[in-house]
């Protein structure tokens, strides 16, 4: 989570600074679920991102050199630079890549896990998208189908309630998207996103009823994103105010005020491990900054395997 | 060699591919007992079980962007869109999913799904029954397209886009099921996609086409030779990848050339395939290239208006003929 923090932190600042260019869309804010999502997955199953997807590749185990190399759009990033922040992937992860479009990747999970429950594999695949993403058509389809199929997938709806600047409120008609499970003959769960063990506790028994044929499960995880949806947001459809009640349940705060309770942190440990993930992202900047650009000769390339 | 039905040619295309690999299985809107709304996965549901032969909702979006899933995680989906008009609705998933992913991921990322849809009009279904979209998506790299006319194309082209690594739309045709042809039963014997067919050799004019146009123009070309002109036609095959040489070749052969394509005249593959030409053999043209095309409009349901905007073989013979005669 913090790896995925400071990470997220100094792409921001790159971006602000003209270091990078192109777009990007930070989850700060968002760790708990990405890192308690994947925390209870397997080695070989699939997950599908979003354009918010830096932390779920992280907490999948991505190289965080080889993601900020990405954003630089150099050769050794992820994609070779063709993808950027929005389109990477590492197969060998299960870690199917993130989304332009918004609500793209939910018939793609959904297909990973028709052909795992074919193929028989006792994999599973668990789909990231957002608020907004549930009012599109791929995530109904994509539910109904799973629905209807029992597919071993688990749909993890990050409701940080913004799509860009439009509150859930003024763009779906119920309190919790989790209920539309209803209509899909699915569970719908809602958990608190910022809490890091209760995503885990969730997403475990999610896990469990997809891996044993019971079928898709809907967990909707509440959350913030605090910062901007993408660069060159300045943020004035929000208050500051409601912006600071959230600063206070932040994920990273919480979880680490638990583990302070437990006795399996103190100051000392605590200082390491922020030192250490610093050292992380440090040198993914290096890294990524040195590393050549693509050869424009390669333009051509690849377009059919 | 034995004469089938292009349908049935199709259908045993899958279903030798699907007996050769386990990993083939077909998707769509009541393809299952129903066999399919023109009838080609008929009596595969008995042969290979609903898991294979899955029938879906109403929901193209859903299972076409599910079948990008599938090819992702190892299957080879076959998927049916009842009718190319439909298309629209799952244009996305083709366009931004899967014909992205292997460019932009690399080796990791194969998408080897297959779209087969009919398109084309002459069954008087209207306007949004009838429409050839085929042009769309030769303008996407990435996707495969490709649109047998004969039996033995049908079945030889579908078994390599199945094998094929990539995306590929099949487009087939309403007006070609009940065709008939020499089609061999060997379960090897695939064409490769990107290879023209020469359809008919000639001297005197190039006609270029595809899909029912092909069947059309090879029509025409019988009617000309009655009148002492010799036309070569050429039946592309697939559109992406386009054998360009074959075309190249016959120019220089002939020296005039007539474009068919069935969908409205502007942004269609004929003027792509026009553009090619000018830019490689413009020399060797003793006249303007012509295309024949439906009119810029929406197909009508009515036969009489139906008829009225299709280019058919009388079409192609009137507009070969002036091109020659001049």
């Amino acid at each position: 989570m913090l790896v995925m923090r400071l990470f997220e932190e100094k792409v921001e600042k790159l971006f602000s600074d003209g270091v990078i260019r192109g777009t990007t869309h930070p989850a700060t804010g968002q760790e708990a679920v990405a890192v308690g999502v994947c925390s209870v997955l397997k080695k070989g199953d699939y997950i599908t991102s979003t354009h918010r997807g830096h932390g779920h590749f992280i907490a999948r185990g991505g190289d965080p050199r080889r993601i900020m190399a990405e954003i630089f759009g150099k050769v050794t990033g992820y994609s070779r630079g063709r993808g950027g922040s929005q389109f990477m992937a590492d197969y060998r992860l299960g870690f199917l890549g993130g989304n332009g479009i918004t609500g793209g990747s939910i018939p793609i999970a959904t297909g990973t896990a028709l052909s795992a429950k074919i193929k028989n594999t006792g994999k599973i695949a668990v789909c990231f998208f957002g608020d907004g993403a549930s009012n599109q058509g791929t995530f109904h389809e994509s539910l109904n189908l799973a629905g209807l199929w029992k597919l071993p997938v688990v749909y993890v709806c990050e409701n940080n309630l913004y799509a860009m600047s439009t509150h859930v409120d003024k763009a779906i008609p119920i309190p919790h998207i989790a209920d539309r499970a209803a209509s899909y003959g699915i569970p719908g769960v809602v958990v608190d996103g910022n809490d890091l063990l209760a995503v885990r506790e969730v997403m475990q028994a999610a896990c469990i009823r997809a891996r044993s044929g019971a079928g898709p499960t809907l967990v909707e995880c509440k959350t913030y994103r605090h910062s901007g949806h993408s660069r060159g947001d300045q943020r004035i459809y929000r208050s500051r105010e409601e912006e600071a009640l959230w600063l206070t349940r932040a994920p990273i705060r919480r979880f680490r005020a638990v583990l302070i309770k437990r006795g399996a942190l103190n100051q000392e440990n605590d200082r390491r491990l922020r030192r250490e993930a610093r050292a992380i992202v440090t040198e993914a900047v290096r890294f990524a900054k040195q590393s050549p650009d693509p050869d424009p000769a390669t333009l051509e390339e690849g377009v059919f395997a | 060699m034995r004469t089938i039905s292009y349908t049935e040619a199709l259908r045993e295309a899958l279903q030798e591919e699907m007996t050769i690999n386990p990993d083939v299985f077909l998707m769509g809107e009541d393809i299952g007992i129903y066999g399919g709304a023109f009838g080609v996965t008929r009596g595969l549901l008995d042969k290979f079980g609903a898991e294979r032969v899955r029938d879906t909702p109403i929901s193209e979006q859903g299972f076409v962007g599910a079948s990008i899933g599938a090819a992702l995680a190892g299957s080879r989906p076959v998927v049916e869109i009842m009718f190319m008009d439909f298309i629209t609705l799952a244009v996305d998933q083709m366009v931004n999913q899967a014909a992205k992913l292997h460019y932009v991921l690399g080796k990791q990322a194969r998408c080897p799904m297959v779209l087969r849809t009919v398109g084309g009009g002459g069954r008087c279904y209207g306007p949004t029954h009838s429409q050839s979209l085929e042009a769309w998506f030769t303008h996407v790299p990435g996707l495969k397209v490709v649109a047998p006319s004969t039996p033995a194309d049908a079945k030889g082209l579908l078994k390599a886009a199945i094998r094929d690594d990539n995306p590929v739309i099949f487009m087939e045709h309403k007006l070609l099921y009940g065709c008939r042809g020499e089609v061999s039963g060997d379960p090897d014997t695939v064409i490769p996609l990107g290879k023209a067919r020469i359809a008919r050799a000639g001297t005197d004019v190039t006609l270029i086409a595809w899909s029912w146009m092909s069947a059309e123009a090879g029509r025409a070309a019988e009617d000309l030779s009655t009148q002492g002109i010799s036309a070569e036609v050429i039946d592309l095959r697939s559109l992406i990848p386009l054998d360009i040489d074959t075309i190249i070749a016959s120019v220089k052969k002939t020296h005039r050339v007539l474009i068919v394509q069935e969908s409205c005249r502007t942004g269609g593959f004929g003027a792509e395939i026009s553009a090619r030409i000018s830019e490689t053999v413009f020399d060797y043209l003793d006249a303007p290239l012509l295309r024949l095309a439906t009119p810029d409009i929406p197909l009508s349901a009515s036969p009489s208006l139906e008829r009225a905007a299709m280019p058919d073989r009388s079409r192609i013979f009137e507009a070969a003929r002036k091109l020659v005669e001049g």
